[in-house]
């Protein structure tokens, strides 16, 4: 994998020892020498990965998954449900008309869940970022128990019928059925579509990437090797919790979090602690609660959030056992 | 002619209601723009992504920002 890279480590030494004229093997070299070598790989992958999935995004529509999901009960459904949650845009904005749409249709509560619980957590913008600093490996175990958090996640609330605790008003809203956008797009719309999306994700989160990177670049070269494997290693028991509880309330850009993490992986963070970590971060931020506090009632919210937090520290200790 | 923007008032929704006066005044077209916040009513429209644009009750655009290409071709 490094080497279709391994331009970009030629860019970032060029930059780092002649541009810049920093003396090679000191901490402000690996420093910046990381930080521009990483900024360049995640911004490459991620305009690729999103122009891969915002492609592919419109043949996928909300109205439609809302006819696949509609009255659908099963195993089966909360699969399908977290798997278009994966591609399906989201922002914090939407999540109440969406849910509100999804309920309209008769999607069950669980596979409605199943869906926004996947829907911020697998993305393209943070499976980039993951792939291009974490590699494949982590990015593939990322995105697998994001898929089967969510259909877990789902199963369970609908298993416990939750159902009455959801604001009236939500099954009372009718949704009208005006169609939105044209149903056939050309090839060329499609590729204009995907263009857009990569200019606007990239223009919003480039600034963090940066962030993210510097703030991972000067851990990277200069805190002690090892650091924190010795406090937060797969010994200690207690880390995989209390990552996962500084991460849930945390509303954090996951662009700039993601090189953050990698560096503290570098320093002996184990992956599952880390991946944990990251989960907690996307899965639920404190924005998304109060705005589905609008349809939820505190109980269902609460419970939301516990049994994705669970299931987070439990994957976090299945990694730190398995890798 | 009316143009509503649905949008439960995130960033993307300032940015579709700006847009859109920016094309306005440089045609010097008249619409009325109204920023619709109510959930119920947005839904009405068949909407479930925002930000959304509505002319003259018909919905236009959903789940992204219009550009002005797109802007221009609904209030002419």
């Amino acid at each position: 994998m490094a080497d279709i890279f391994y331009p970009l480590q030629w860019i970032a030494d060029k930059l780092t020892y002649e541009v810049f004229g920093i003396t090679p093997a000191t901490h402000l070299a690996a420093s910046v020498n990381f930080i521009i070598y990483d900024v360049l790989k995640i911004v490459i992958l991620l305009s690729v990965m999103i122009f891969a999935i915002s492609y592919l995004r419109t043949y996928i529509t909300p109205e439609k998954t809302r006819k696949v999901l509609g009255g659908k009960k099963g195993l089966r459904y909360h699969l399908i449900a977290s798997l278009l949650g994966t591609v399906s845009p989201f922002c914090s904005c939407s999540s109440v008309p969406l849910f509100i749409g999804f309920v309209e249709a008769g999607v069950p509560l669980g596979v409605t869940f199943s869906f926004l619980i996947t829907s911020p957590l697998v993305n393209e913008a943070a499976v980039a970022a993951l792939w291009a600093t974490l590699g494949l490996k982590a990015t593939v175990i990322y995105v697998i128990s994001g898929i089967l958090l969510g259909v877990f996640g789902g199963y369970l609330i609908g298993f416990l019928k939750l159902e009455r605790y959801v604001e009236e008003f939500v099954y009372k809203i009718k949704v009208g059925n005006q169609a939105t956008g044209p149903e056939t797009l050309t090839i060329k719309e499609r590729t204009g579509i995907a263009l857009e999306s990569v200019k606007d994700i990239v223009s919003r989160v480039w600034i963090y990437v940066i962030i993210g990177v510097s703030i991972g670049g000067i851990f990277h070269g200069y805190a002690p090797e090892g650091i924190l494997e010795k406090y937060a290693g797969k010994d200690n028991l207690l880390a995989v919790p209390i990552a996962v509880l500084v991460g849930v309330p945390l509303y954090s850009n996951v662009m700039g979090m993601i090189p953050i993490v990698e560096s503290l992986i570098g320093k002996g963070l184990p992956i599952g602690t880390s991946l944990a970590f990251l989960m907690s971060v996307t899965a639920v931020s404190l924005p998304e609660m109060i705005i589905l506090k609008k349809v939820l009632k505190k109980e269902l919210i609460a419970i939301f959030i516990s049994i994705v937090a669970l299931s987070i520290v439990f994957t976090g200790y299945l990694f730190n056992i398995l890798l | 002619m009316k143009i509503e923007i649905l949008g439960t008032g995130c960033a993307k929704c300032k940015k579709t209601k700006e847009a859109i006066e920016k094309v306005l005044t440089e045609t010097g077209k008249k619409a009325e723009v109204v920023k619709v916040e109510d959930i119920e009513t947005i839904l009405n429209y068949g909407v479930m992504v925002t930000p959304a644009v509505v002319v003259d009750g018909e919905v236009k655009l959903a789940g992204k920002v219009p550009d002005e290409k797109e802007i221009r071709k609904w209030i002419e």
